[in-house]
């Protein structure tokens, strides 16, 4: 491929483009599927279980079907036939179990939540007053709400179809992993507890099911990350041709990875408009979103490592458990979170050796998956805290025992002791970038002259590495059908501008900003002159869309390849009309230019007319195309890692145990930046998301399995008044197996905010002997490791 | 979330609103700023056949200043008590603990009556007003009367209002002479309701502490006057061994419960750290 538009001369590469849609949105001129009303539009509510576990005896629907403004009520009989069922399991976690999933409970309720029966009226209210005139009864079943219960071989699975309450388990582990404990001069270890928390996403999940019988056609407007994936879905699973199902992903409210997996709700939907003939349209609520998103998390892990006597990581020896729901969830499983976990620990770090052992569990809460950062917060918040404990018991400080271990910036590629390959980081010119950018020095003389007055503060430190473009080594190669690759149409307008469909999506982190900057590059044009389409099966190439941090790196690679591919075609016209080879041709401000003077030959609106208004002027046997398609898989390397470190200096009321976040520091690395201010704003978002994580957010729990705290009231997000300012660096390594060099930085703040937060806490306790192993570090947590009032009953290791 | 079906009436005046009442069966619920009752009736927790809309009554509204004192209406926004200058002047607790009640926006709407006749044991103006030895004026079927602010909170959620009773005012007595407050609370996120939260009212006497009043929120069923803490002021110098002991009083006055989040003993031992804090801040202020 020609590299006459080599990125080594963008124009708007790398440029602080405002997000194109941030005014439509502040316009009130958002298009949600939330907003979406459609005429002969009826709404879904549900009867869900109001248990953990139990056998359902009765469930009486007609009172319901008489209520005001019904249309139909469903149950698992009348919507389960028409759907194959679903089973989250892949083949490259090999010995992984699942029960099958359908669309409604059908006898046994599997959490609380879990939906029983569907009422379809005219107005949700309706709905909602119909549900109330079901009758269910349910026989309670031993439910399996913690880990506990879940290891005890005595306890019944949480549901009957399973044998064990044993989901995955897999092991890693080198040759030398066993002697490096044995010869190590230092051995520290710890045991963490994450809790479960959820995306709280400011759209819930909202879905409008549209079947048109005359045409065959079944249209979904579908607030999701993915939606090639649920034209598949929904295709495959009721028996639809694809090129008949089109999903519809307008402006999404926040998804995080949440709205990438497959809800009983949305297949109820989509059936119940197969059985009516007319929109059905489900929007959860707050307490639905609580009872049936995915949570994440909920991890407990125990952990050692192994060091020599000058600092040096020689192992560490890992076990990580982690609970997750009755199923695993289709079609990412709900195992891929602990497999992260346990491949990512130690990962920046020169560490010979590892043993790593994951027990997935099921229990009878509502499921666990993929959710931003999956499993980098738990693997960097336990590795972080073992480097800290080495530090303090070998007299080091933190940033110099970092600096020891860290992988070299000249000794790439290399591999971890996990097994993952890593082709270029920065891990050692980061650390520098940071000490400076936080002044550390001086921060370490703020804390001693506080500490005198009975201040506490602490800072933390916390190295990471983020998994992003990820190839089909993910979930493909596991039989997964979840695209590694995207697609992309680029066209000349008539009028000389340009279109770009992409297969990518826009959740509001600028997809589409940073496309149309992209594009703009290869065409010589402003990006406002490329408008950019995404979200419509109809109108892109298919493509995987948002997860795991692909936009910027695969999808801006489509993009440019796809806009080259363009410019070159465009060439070929202007050289026909203006008999000069295409080679001599460039595309600079909206026109064809001479490529060595510069010189304008030719307006691209007037290439644009002549193509399409008067082919006939063209010399016979010219391609008068103005559009290319292009797709693009990653190659080379299955993952592209990026790096950065993270510090938090907090303030710690020893008293109370409130945590003051006094500021917050990232220096990152993802690459080549195409768009300064959306990197910024994905770390930033990415942080916070962290931060509230390691002091706010968790979905509580009693021992019979009922949710706690299914409110904005009770569950605690993080808000602007308690965020600290964070300031960021960037150290930029493009990668050299793309032109564009992009990597992915949507979870690299989620990674390591928590763990900076929790070194930085158990520093400002260290004169007190206190330490934090669990998140999130809510004040009674922090003043029970002061000693202060009960410590949580703690569940036995077996 | 969607409300079950009801009934709407907007009441243009005292006597209307008590008349639907009367007519409704006992089966309404009158609606104010609307921040209580209608997350209640989304969440299918009540289903009133009939709202009655007391909001724009003008009986209800202003705030004004005569010699019974402060008297505030009970349609007051939250915010007009964080900004009216009689407020600031004449019941500057009730100012400062207006900062710690939620956000802005729930603020402009939520009224200060609706707040005390909900008696959320979490909410801060029900431990002020009690503080503050407030009155508070009802107007009912039975015609009018005057309730202590002491004897206006009997339970969770539960206060000595009778079934068609409307809060019209709050009067707020006038300063004692030297008479010191204070008002802080323990919350995790700014706005949200309170691990622990207090309000206290000192008055001098002589050098010694005449007059004592601490009332906590978010430690029990009902605002929680801590009379131990109380008699462990009362007829001392407001010095460090007089706070530890009102401090280490409170054990014997709170019996906070268990909860997801926060043990009991840790709330009590919030308790006794905030009760702290507040005396000290009062101490600063003491001439």
């Amino acid at each position: 491929m020609t590299q006459r538009f080599a990125p080594d001369r963008p124009a708007h590469i790398g440029q602080p483009h405002l997000r194109r849609n941030a005014l439509r949105h502040l316009a009130g001129r958002g298009a949600y599927v939330s907003d979406l009303a459609l005429p002969r539009m009826v709404h879904a509510a549900f009867l869900r279980s109001p248990m953990a576990h139990g056998r359902i005896t009765a469930l009486d629907l007609d009172e319901a079907r008489a209520a005001p403004g019904v249309i139909a009520v469903y149950s698992a009989a009348d919507l389960n036939p028409m759907c194959q069922g679903w089973t989250g399991v892949l083949s490259h976690f090999a010995g992984m179990t699942s029960p099958a999933q359908s669309i409604l409970a059908d006898q046994e309720v599997l959490w609380v939540g879990h939906p029983v029966a569907m009422v379809i009226a005219r107005t949700r209210a309706e709905a909602e007053d119909a549900c109330e005139k079901i009758l269910l009864d349910i026989d309670d079943l031993p439910a399996v709400a913690g880990f506990a219960p879940a290891l005890d071989p005595d306890m019944p699975a949480a549901a009957e179809a399973s044998a064990s309450n044993l989901c995955f388990r897999a092991e890693l582990k080198t040759e030398g992993a066993a002697a490096a404990f044995d010869g190590a001069a230092l051995v520290v270890e710890g045991e963490w507890r994450f809790g479960r928390h959820t995306a709280v996403t400011l759209e819930p999940r909202a879905v409008v099911a549209d079947y048109d019988p005359a045409s065959g056609q079944l249209t979904v407007h579908h607030g999701t990350q993915t939606p090639f994936q649920f034209q598949d879905v929904y295709a495959r699973q009721f028996g639809l041709p694809d090129n008949r199902v089109r999903v519809i992903s307008p402006d999404v409210g926040g998804s995080f990875g949440m709205k990438l997996h497959l809800y009983h709700e949305e297949m109820a939907t989509v059936a119940a408009s197969l059985k009516l003939h007319r929109p059905v349209r489900f929007v959860a609520d707050r307490l639905e979103s609580f009872t049936s998103d995915i949570h994440a998390r909920d991890h407990k892990v125990k952990a050692r490592m192994a060091l020599d006597g000058q600092g040096q990581v020689l192992a560490m020896e890992v076990l990580d458990r982690t609970l997750i729901g009755p199923y695993s969830t289709y079609p990412r499983t709900s195992v891929a979170e602990g497999n992260q976990v346990i491949r990512l620990m130690g990962a920046p770090y020169a560490m010979p050796d590892y043993h790593g052992v994951l027990e997935v569990l099921f229990q009878n809460k509502v499921q666990t998956s993929q959710y931003r950062a999956v499993g980098h917060p738990i693997a960097v918040q336990v590795t972080e805290a073992l480097i800290d404990l080495a530090a303090e018991k070998l007299g080091l400080d933190p940033f110099e025992m970092r600096a020891r271990n860290v992988v070299a910036d000249d000794a790439y590629p290399c591999a971890s002791a996990t097994g993952y390959r890593f082709e270029k980081l920065s891990h050692q010119e980061s650390l520098r970038r940071l000490r400076a950018l936080m002044d550390y020095d001086g921060l370490r003389a703020e804390q001693a002259a506080l500490r005198e007055k009975g201040i506490h503060r602490g800072i933390g430190l916390a190295t990471f590495v983020e998994i992003t473009n990820p190839g089909a080594a993910f979930y493909g190669v596991g039989g997964a059908r979840i695209s590694a690759q995207d697609g992309a149409v680029v066209r000349l307008t008539p009028g000389g501008e340009a279109h770009c469909a992409i297969s990518v999506t826009e959740q509001g982190q600028g997809t589409e900003t940073i496309i149309a900057q992209i594009v703009a590059d290869q065409l010589g044009l402003t990006p406002d002159q490329v408008k950019v389409v995404t979200g419509d099966t109809d109108a892109t190439p298919s493509g995987g869309a948002t997860w795991a941090c692909r936009g910027a790196g695969i999808g801006g690679e489509t993009a440019l390849r796809a806009g080259r591919k363009l410019a070159e075609q465009l060439c070929r016209i202007a050289g026909a009309i203006l008999q000069a080879a295409p080679e001599s041709l460039a595309l600079r401000g909206g026109a064809v230019v001479d490529a060595a003077t510069g010189a304008e030959r030719l307006a691209l609106a007037e290439l644009a007319r002549i193509a399409t208004y008067r082919p006939d002027t063209l010399p016979e046997g010219t391609d008068n195309s103005l559009s290319v398609a292009q797709h693009f898989a990653p190659q080379g390397y299955p993952f592209g890692f990026t790096n950065g470190v993270q510090a938090a200096w907090v303030e710690v009321d020893t008293e109370t145990g409130l945590v003051k976040l006094l500021k917050h520091w990232v220096v990152e690395d993802c690459g080549r930046i195409i768009n300064p201010l959306l990197v910024d704003e994905q770390i930033r978002g990415g942080v916070v998301q962290g931060l509230g994580a390691a002091l706010y957010e968790e979905c509580l729990y009693d021992d019979a399995g009922q949710l706690l705290n299914g409110s904005l009231a009770d569950y605690l997000v993080p808000m602007a008044g308690e965020m600290p300012d964070i300031l960021i660096g960037h150290v930029e390594t493009p990668t050299e197996d793309t032109i564009l060099g992009a990597k992915g930085v949507g979870e690299a703040g989620t990674a390591a905010a928590g763990a900076a937060v929790m070194n930085a806490v158990n520093d400002a306790l260290r004169p007190f002997g206190a330490r934090l192993c669990q998140t999130p570090m809510t004040p009674a947590r922090i003043l029970a490791a002061l000693g202060i009032g009960p410590t949580e009953r703690d569940e036995t290791w077996n | 979330m969607k409300a079950p079906p009801f009934a709407y009436r907007l009441a243009e005046d005292l006597p209307q609103a008590l008349d639907l009442y009367a007519r409704s069966a006992g089966d309404a619920v009158y609606l104010a700023g609307g921040h209580s009752i209608v997350p209640s009736l989304s969440l299918r927790l009540q289903a009133p056949a009939l709202l009655i809309d007391i909001s724009r009554i003008a009986a209800l509204a202003g705030v004004s200043l005569g010699p019974e004192g402060l008297r505030i209406g009970a349609t007051t926004p939250h915010a007009v008590l964080l900004e009216d200058p009689l407020v600031a002047t004449h019941a500057p607790l009730l100012a400062e603990a207006a900062r710690h009640v939620a956000h802005p926006a729930i603020r402009n709407r939520a009224t200060f009556g609706g707040n005390l006749v909900l008696a959320d044991p979490a909410s801060e103006f029900p431990a002020v007003v009690r503080a503050l030895r407030a009155e508070l004026e009802v107007e009912g079927p039975e015609g009018a009367r005057q309730i202590a602010a002491e004897d206006f909170f009997l339970d969770l959620y539960t206060t000595a209002l009778q079934p068609g009773e409307i809060l019209r005012a709050v009067l707020i007595p006038p300063p004692a002479p030297g008479q010191l407050v204070a008002f802080a609370e323990l919350a995790r996120r700014q706005g949200d309701f309170a691990m622990v939260g207090a309000a206290v009212r000192l008055v001098p006497k002589a050098g010694v502490i005449g007059t004592a009043d601490i009332v906590f929120h978010s430690v029990g069923l009902t605002p929680m006057r801590a009379v131990a803490a109380e008699a462990a002021l009362i007829g001392q110098a407001l010095d460090a061994a007089t706070i530890a002991a009102a401090c280490a009083a409170v054990a014997q006055d709170l019996q906070p419960g268990d909860d997801p989040v926060l043990p009991a003993a840790t709330r009590l031992h919030l308790a006794g750290v905030l009760l702290g804090r507040l005396l000290r801040r009062v101490q600063g202020e003491w001439a």
